[in-house]
């Protein structure tokens, strides 16, 4: 099921804006990967490079080279929305889709992409919600509306609408930010479950959070407003939290800026 | 603050609404009660005297015969030739204008993107919004009638041609505004789980922002129904029962006011009234339907 993913010499652009310069990382299968690093320094822009989500926005581009195993997601006819059926993604806020039942939201992905047999469809609802934590919680009102549920209800609901479509990899971007300590406990026991079945990367503000979840953590930051973020360093967990390489790495861990 | 004021006596420092904001609360408050009864009589008054004049002749006879062979003093005769007339023009209208506009307007929100060719269009898009509803009409004539040379006496859907370039802009104007507020976090979710553009715009976009495009609709047909100088030119008039919009002139419950209103005789008149009552009852009919449709398609409902 898991991929491992391998990134070359990445820029990305908003327009003229030069929004991440030359990344290189190696994120691998099996195994959840932290993004941390100050507002803006460019988290999240390379998050959505890893499954072609960035260029949705009108002028964003992208340069370099992002190799899913053996397959480059910017190839010459590679098709995006074969690329983000691969490399599912759960977004900062929850958003479920408000004119559909619990049931509908899980079945979106994959009745969107023509599965239509029932039996198939509720085997693939019970086994996603089951994977999301939220069977339990959900099971006697399947027909009730998504956007019903409590914040992290939802959260919990797009992350089983995300699986549902099975995919190798997938992103999380700020998926606790809008959620209460319960809940993100929840998301969090939910990531370590899924990093047996899946390559998770995930942004995150919050470095207790990095620092229990993830077996690798990266470092992003910027020089200043205006200039492209930059890969400061990629390594070990325990190792970017005891013993960076990088003296920017430690000042952001410890809360020393500049 | 306090330590200024002796504690003898103390001002609150969370003092109580000084007297002149209480005045201009009052006042403001007062001008949006008056604006909204002053906007509210006309709506009223019209209501009444149209309930009022009209339920004389709201029988079933009214419903069931046409007015052939029924002169203005003649009592009886009803609207049967120009309800029908009505509903197949506005359907056919509704079935040439809602697909065109919806497209135009999911054109311009999801794949336009403030382009040349967009901008374009919502220009044009505005200038027919303020088409005069003659106009339109003399436009289809001229179009149909004197060039192409077909339908030498009128005919419904030609009339259904000219509503259509009047319904036209309303829907694209209401549906673009309803597709902008859905939220582009749904757009994003349904493209994250490798559902297509197309799709996405069919199963997400659009039932979302499906209720306001319905009542937009409805209010543009509301529009469209009561118009009469399009269909005078265009469509003719007969007193006659003609269910064959492709042929000959068709009655209309407009164009049948119009007939009555302005014969002397007070059983036409009595007619007119009940036409106009029966086009508002149609319109307000239409627009309940249109409701329990929308509330259909949301989950919470059930």
């Amino acid at each position: 099921m898991a991929k491992r993913i391998e990134v070359s010499g990445l820029h990305a652009y908003y327009g003229g804006v030069h929004a991440i310069e030359d990344i290189s990382m190696t994120v691998e299968p099996r195994s959840v990967t932290a993004f941390i690093g100050p507002s803006g320094c460019g988290k999240s822009t390379f998050l959505r490079t890893l499954n072609r989500m960035h260029e949705v926005i009108p002028n964003a581009r992208v340069q370099g080279k992002v190799m899913l195993d053996d397959e480059d997601l910017y190839g010459k006819d590679v098709d995006p929305v074969a690329v983000r059926r691969v490399v599912g993604m759960v977004f900062q806020r929850p958003n479920p889709f408000p004119t559909m039942s619990i049931y509908d939201n899980v079945a979106a992905g994959l009745k969107l992409n023509g599965v239509r047999r029932k039996g198939q469809l509720d085997e693939i609802v019970e086994e996603s919600l089951k994977g999301a934590n939220l069977w339990n919680e959900v099971k006697d009102r399947l027909s009730k509306p998504g956007a019903g549920l409590s914040g992290g209800q939802q959260q919990r609901l797009c992350i089983a609408r995300a699986i549902a479509v099975k995919p190798q990899v997938l992103l999380m971007d700020e998926p606790c930010s809008a959620l209460d300590p319960i809940s993100t406990l929840a998301i969090e026991d939910l990531i370590a479950k899924l990093k047996s079945l899946y390559t998770i990367v995930i942004v995150t503000h919050n470095m207790q959070q990095a620092a229990r979840v993830s077996d690798r953590t990266a470092f992003f930051n910027i020089a200043g407003t205006g200039q492209p973020g930059k890969l400061i360093e990629i390594d070990e967990t325990s190792k970017i939290f005891t013993n960076p390489e990088q003296k920017a790495t430690e000042d952001y861990i410890t809360g020393r800026f500049g | 603050m306090s330590a200024v004021s002796s504690p003898a006596k103390r001002t609150p420092t969370l003092g109580s609404v000084s007297s002149a904001r209480k005045l201009k609360d009052r006042l403001a408050q007062g001008l949006v009660y008056v604006a909204f009864l002053l906007a509210l009589i006309p709506l009223v008054s019209v209501l009444w005297t149209v309930v009022g004049n009209g339920i004389k002749r709201l029988d079933a006879q009214f419903f069931q015969f046409s007015m052939n062979g029924v002169s203005g003093k003649d009592a009886g005769g009803g609207a049967y030739h120009a309800v029908v007339g009505t509903l197949e023009q506005v359907l056919i209208t509704s079935v040439i204008a809602v697909p065109i506009a919806v497209l135009t307007a999911i054109y311009l929100v999801e794949y336009g993107a403030n382009g040349r060719l967009a901008r374009l269009i919502s220009f044009f898009v505005d200038v027919m919004t303020g088409i005069p509803s003659i106009v339109a009409g003399l436009f289809v004539l001229a179009m149909w009638l004197l060039t192409l040379g077909i339908m030498k006496e009128g005919a419904g859907f030609a009339g259904s041609l000219a509503l259509a370039i009047l319904m036209i802009p309303t829907v694209v104007r209401a549906t673009e505004e309803m597709l902008k507020l859905v939220p582009n976090d749904l757009r994003e979710a349904s493209y994250a789980l490798g559902v297509p553009r197309w799709r996405t715009i069919c199963f997400v976009v659009l039932p979302t922002a499906l209720t306001g495009i319905l009542t937009g609709v409805m209010l543009a047909v509301a529009r469209v129904m009561g118009e009469t100088a399009p269909l005078l030119l265009v469509i003719g008039f007969t007193k006659a029962i003609n269910t064959n919009p492709l042929e000959g002139p068709q009655g209309s419950l407009p164009t049948f006011i119009w007939d009555q209103a302005s014969d002397p005789n007070q059983n036409a008149i009595d007619r007119a009234w009940t036409a106009a009552l029966t086009l508002i009852l149609i319109i307000m009919l239409l627009n309940i339907a249109a409701r329990l449709v929308a509330r259909r398609h949301r989950p919470g409902s059930r």
